[in-house]
């Protein structure tokens, strides 16, 4: 995050807690907290790749970032205009665009392909949504003449993810969110939309957030990886900088949770124990701390800031074991190999 | 030594409004205690294979011919008892997800007792230790208190560790495992990898395990056979097939791993879908996606070489580069 | 053997629009075929039965009465006032479909829109949509039905009315539960990232995906709206005779079971056969509708 160059897209302290409601009156029993207190910039052209388990809140961010989903706090500011303020939400909208995961569920079973992308450029009053959606359905690689009149079940998944990038770029977006949208394609078929979406952000200047579970996926596409672990911010990195070192306990254990594609050199320890926990009443202090092979006492009573790892540095973590002044009897000295 | 299980020249085919060659000409050999991945895309045919070992298909829709042969025992002449003990008792299947697989109106003590009491005929107090011994073994912590527990008070990994759990108490011969570990979160699929491959020494059991993903395959298994439009292209060990993949396919697939390819670098993909099998091939069926197809692979079915024991690729250009060594 | 050449695999041609499709798969359901011609051939004669050049349904004789199926004159014989059933069968028709379908088709718009919007928006109003209709349920709907007709007193229309009143919860109920299903679904999420505002996404991605099921629900209530109206008739508080209804038909025709069952049965017969023939369809339209299979 650096502070010469202005970010296109900032999200700051952004939150959510959905109530888990229960019995006979439907009262509020708990909170999952979803997502908490996250922030983050985006350059424009820039890829942020978002990992971490189920239930970190990685969809949530998504869905919280084109308003599919309402904030409870925190700023979202696309090129300097805050949404609510100074943008409406549709406005928004047309600028930041999603790809889903499920090529199937997000595309309207009833309509042709063509229709479907063009219904945004109609929403938006844009001109010739026809001829824009025929031109982008070229550019993902369909044959308009031959697809443009079918409907999404007589497509391969693979041709229904081109489908719904092609329907998020009919806008014209300066961000485009994919959340998983490749997580459910064959390899084979995986290796191609990746060479497109590549393809297409050189093309259109897309700033893409980038939101998977694989890790060498994230680490393709990727300039900055953002790792997130119940509803927080614990590491944020360049890519080349992640991969040399996993300043976080978590984000190593992740990393060497990847099978290790060596058969003389198979994984012989798993690096945690146990399921992440639920993020319903996270633990306090650092949330991490349960699993934590490092844990200190601080770690259970104070939570640790996100900040460089050094002063200045573009590798920013949240860990005691990092700062020298919080307290933890290896403070300073890192997460020890 | 008699193979535990030896599939020759199966074909499935699926009956309905649409024809659909889900295998065509499979054989397999695994020997007792033996790993196999088999490793393939969506539609390949790998769970196919699955469900007609246990003989799972609705025989009404399904044509079916080949031999398949358990510890010698031709399993297509089963019926009634002997197929019960079979399914459950010699052989038994870890699916993907443990939350359709478990019954969630029984306790998990309550699911393995009663498999092991069918299956071994026990007595329901012994049955229920064997259940605690399992829960143990399956390193779930404090297992007695989980006897108890229902299904959906478990969290995705340790109902995974369960249904391993019910799918080994009565000590099967063979195991197969349907992705069961593709719904997990990373770091519970490694657990629940490692687990699986000590269980496996310790039982000594045979192992099927399908997957779509190369790394879990390279850790779980010692062999692995390449599926591709319900044919196996490729199969040798792990370190072969991995080390020196000779099929286009695995190559290919080996590429989209993205494992260690520089980061922006245009990947060489696949290009292409998988053929949808309303016609049996009777041509090499990777020929149209392949780089190095030749106008004789679109002509007739690809040669089997056989470079090493049990190791053999369906590529009429598989010579070529062994020739070349 | 399979060419794929390009990029893109060989896919099945384009299809036709999706009505037609489903009317083509029903063509191919004989079952549901034969209940649409022998409800097409009721509802055409109801409709043309002035046309047919039967007996006057109204016309009785005291000489003729409750005459046995088979007389000459009178093909399905005549009932307690020496009227011709067959004509009376075939203008009761008009009336019990009228009252048979109608209410549904009433609560199908009704229901099916109030059951849309609890299942769109969600939230409070979904609660108070759907607790109203909860209260409804409470009541089984026959005795609903005769509750109500007995406040507003006898008359096809307040049939009309308190039948409609029957049907409209579990058409909501149905509604309600198919909308919020489809509303999760990623392509309204997508429509709505896209800028477009609820009336829009509902009117282009949510009607679409929702009417065939609640349509599918709507005709298999049909045939118990029609057995209901039957009976609220057969219980003198729905349609007054004279007027040829069949559920009437089978009040009035009840003393005459010892003398001519078979008469007796005729009215009872229609009922049965329409009602059933509605099942059917409603059955052969459900998979007909189903697009993936």
């Amino acid at each position: 995050m650096s502070a010469t160059d202005k970010p296109l897209l900032s999200v700051r302290e952004l939150k959510k807690h959905f109530p888990i409601k229960g019995g006979i009156l439907g009262r509020t029993q708990a909170m999952v907290q979803a997502v908490d207190g996250v922030s983050f910039d985006v350059r424009a052209g820039e890829t942020l790749g978002i990992v971490g388990e189920s239930g970190c809140g990685k969809s949530t961010t998504a869905k919280l970032l084109i308003g599919l989903v309402d904030r409870d706090e925190g700023d979202i500011d696309l090129d300097g205009k805050s949404l609510g303020r100074d943008i409406s939400l549709r406005a928004l909208r047309r600028d930041i665009q999603m790809v889903f995961q499920d090529s199937y569920a997000s595309l309207n079973p009833r309509m042709t392909i063509l229709d479907s992308i063009a219904f945004g450029a109609r929403v938006q009053g844009l001109d010739d949504p026809v001829g824009r959606a025929r031109r982008l359905m070229a550019r993902v690689g369909l044959d308009p003449d031959r697809f443009a009149g079918r409907y999404p079940h007589e497509l391969s998944g693979g041709q229904r993810q081109r489908i719904n990038i092609a329907r998020a770029l009919v806008m014209s977006p300066k961000v485009v969110v994919l959340d998983e949208a490749v997580s459910a394609l064959d390899k084979s078929v995986e290796a191609q939309v990746l060479n497109l979406l590549s393809d297409l952000r050189a093309e259109f200047g897309l700033t893409y957030i980038f939101i998977s579970h694989d890790l060498n996926v994230v680490r393709y596409i990727s300039d900055r990886i953002l790792v997130m672990y119940l509803g927080e911010v614990v590491e944020l990195a360049p890519v080349d900088m992640i991969w040399a070192e996993q300043a976080h306990p978590y984000t190593r254990s992740l990393f060497s949770a990847m099978p290790s594609m060596d058969p003389d050199n198979r994984t012989q320890k798993p690096p945690l124990t146990g399921d992440p926990p639920n993020p319903i009443d996270p633990p306090p202090g650092c949330r991490f701390h349960t699993r934590c092979a490092f844990a200190a006492d601080v770690c259970k009573t104070r939570h640790p800031a996100l900040g460089p790892m050094v002063a200045g540095s573009p590798h920013w973590v949240a860990c005691h074991l990092h700062d020298p002044a919080s307290g933890h009897p290896r403070a300073g000295q890192g997460v020890p190999a | 030594m008699t193979p535990l299980l030896q599939i020759d020249n199966l074909d499935v085919r699926f009956k309905g409004a649409r024809t659909v060659h889900a295998i065509n000409d499979l054989s397999l050999t695994l020997m007792p205690g033996e790993t196999l991945a088999l490793l393939g895309e969506s539609g390949s045919g790998k769970s196919v294979t699955l469900k007609t070992l246990l003989r799972l298909l609705k025989e009404k829709r399904t044509d079916l011919s080949g031999d398949i042969r358990f510890d010698g025992t031709d399993i297509m002449t089963l019926s009634g008892r002997a197929l019960r003990s079979y399914r459950g008792g010699d052989v038994s299947m870890v699916f993907q997800d443990p939350g359709l697989a478990l019954d969630p109106v029984y306790t998990v003590g309550q699911q393995i007792a009663e498999t092991v009491m069918r299956h071994k005929g026990l007595s329901r107090e012994n049955a229920m230790d064997v259940a605690l011994d399992m829960l143990q073994r399956v390193r779930i912590p404090s297992p007695k208190r989980r006897l108890a527990n229902y299904p959906h008070e478990l969290s995705g990994g340790m109902r995974q560790r369960v249904m391993i759990a019910l799918a080994l108490a009565c000590r099967p011969r063979l195991l197969l495992a349907d992705e069961p570990t593709t719904a997990l979160d990373a770091t519970v699929q490694i657990q629940i990898l490692l687990l699986l491959r000590e269980l496996q020494r310790e039982f000594g059991m045979g192992v099927i395990f399908v997957t779509h993903d190369i790394g879990v395959a390279v850790e779980i298994s010692e062999r692995i056979a390449v599926m591709y439009a319900g044919q196996i292209v490729e199969e040798g060990t792990t370190h072969e097939v991995i080390r020196n993949p000779r099929h286009p396919y695995t190559q290919g697939l080996l590429a989209a791993n993205l494992h260690d390819v520089a980061r922006g670098a245009r990947l060489d993909a696949i290009p292409g879908a998988p053929p949808s099998l309303e016609v049996r091939p009777d041509s090499c069926s990777f020929a149209p996606r392949c780089p190095m197809a030749l106008p004789a692979c679109r002509q007739a079915l690809p040669p089997v070489l056989t470079p090493g024991p049990r190791r053999r690729v369906a590529c009429l250009r598989a010579g070529e580069t062994l020739a070349a060594e | 053997m399979v060419q794929v050449t390009t990029d893109i695999p060989v896919v099945p041609p384009a299809q036709r629009g999706y009505w037609s499709g489903v009317l083509s798969r029903l063509k191919r359901d004989p079952v549901a075929m034969i209940c649409a011609v022998i409800l097409a051939a009721l509802v055409l004669s109801a409709v043309f039965a002035p046309w047919l050049g039967l007996a006057d349904p109204y016309q009785g004789s005291m000489i003729a009465r409750l005459a046995a199926p088979g007389t000459p004159g009178h093909l399905l014989g005549t009932d307690e006032q020496g009227r011709d059933m067959l004509s009376r069968l075939i203008y009761g028709g008009r009336l019990t479909l009228f009252i048979g379908l109608m209410p549904v088709v009433l609560a199908f718009f009704i229901g099916g829109t109030l059951g849309i919007i609890a299942g769109y928006v969600g939230g409070i109003t979904n609660t108070i949509i759907m607790r109203v209709v909860d209260v409804f349920f409470a009541f089984p709907s026959v005795l609903l039905a005769i509750a109500i007709s007995g406040a507003l007193g006898a008359g096809v229309l307040n049939s009309l009315v308190s039948l409609t009143i029957v049907f409209i919860p579990p058409v909501t109920r149905v509604a309600e539960a198919v909308t919020s299903g489809v509303r999760s679904l990623d392509y309204i999420d997508a429509a709505r990232a896209s800028g477009a505002n609820a009336l829009t996404v509902i009117r282009v991605h949510v009607i679409g995906n929702v009417l065939s099921p609640i349509f599918v629900y709507a005709t298999s209530l049909t045939s118990v709206c029609m057995i209901l109206a039957a009976g609220l008739s057969f219980l003198g508080i729905g349609v007054r005779p004279p007027e040829p209804e069949w559920g009437l038909m089978l009040n009035t025709l009840r003393s005459a079971i010892y003398v001519n069952p078979w008469l007796a049965a005729l009215p009872g017969v229609m009922i049965f056969a329409t009602s059933l023939c509605l099942n059917l369809l409603s059955d052969g339209l459900r998979s007909a509708m189903n697009v993936r299979d």
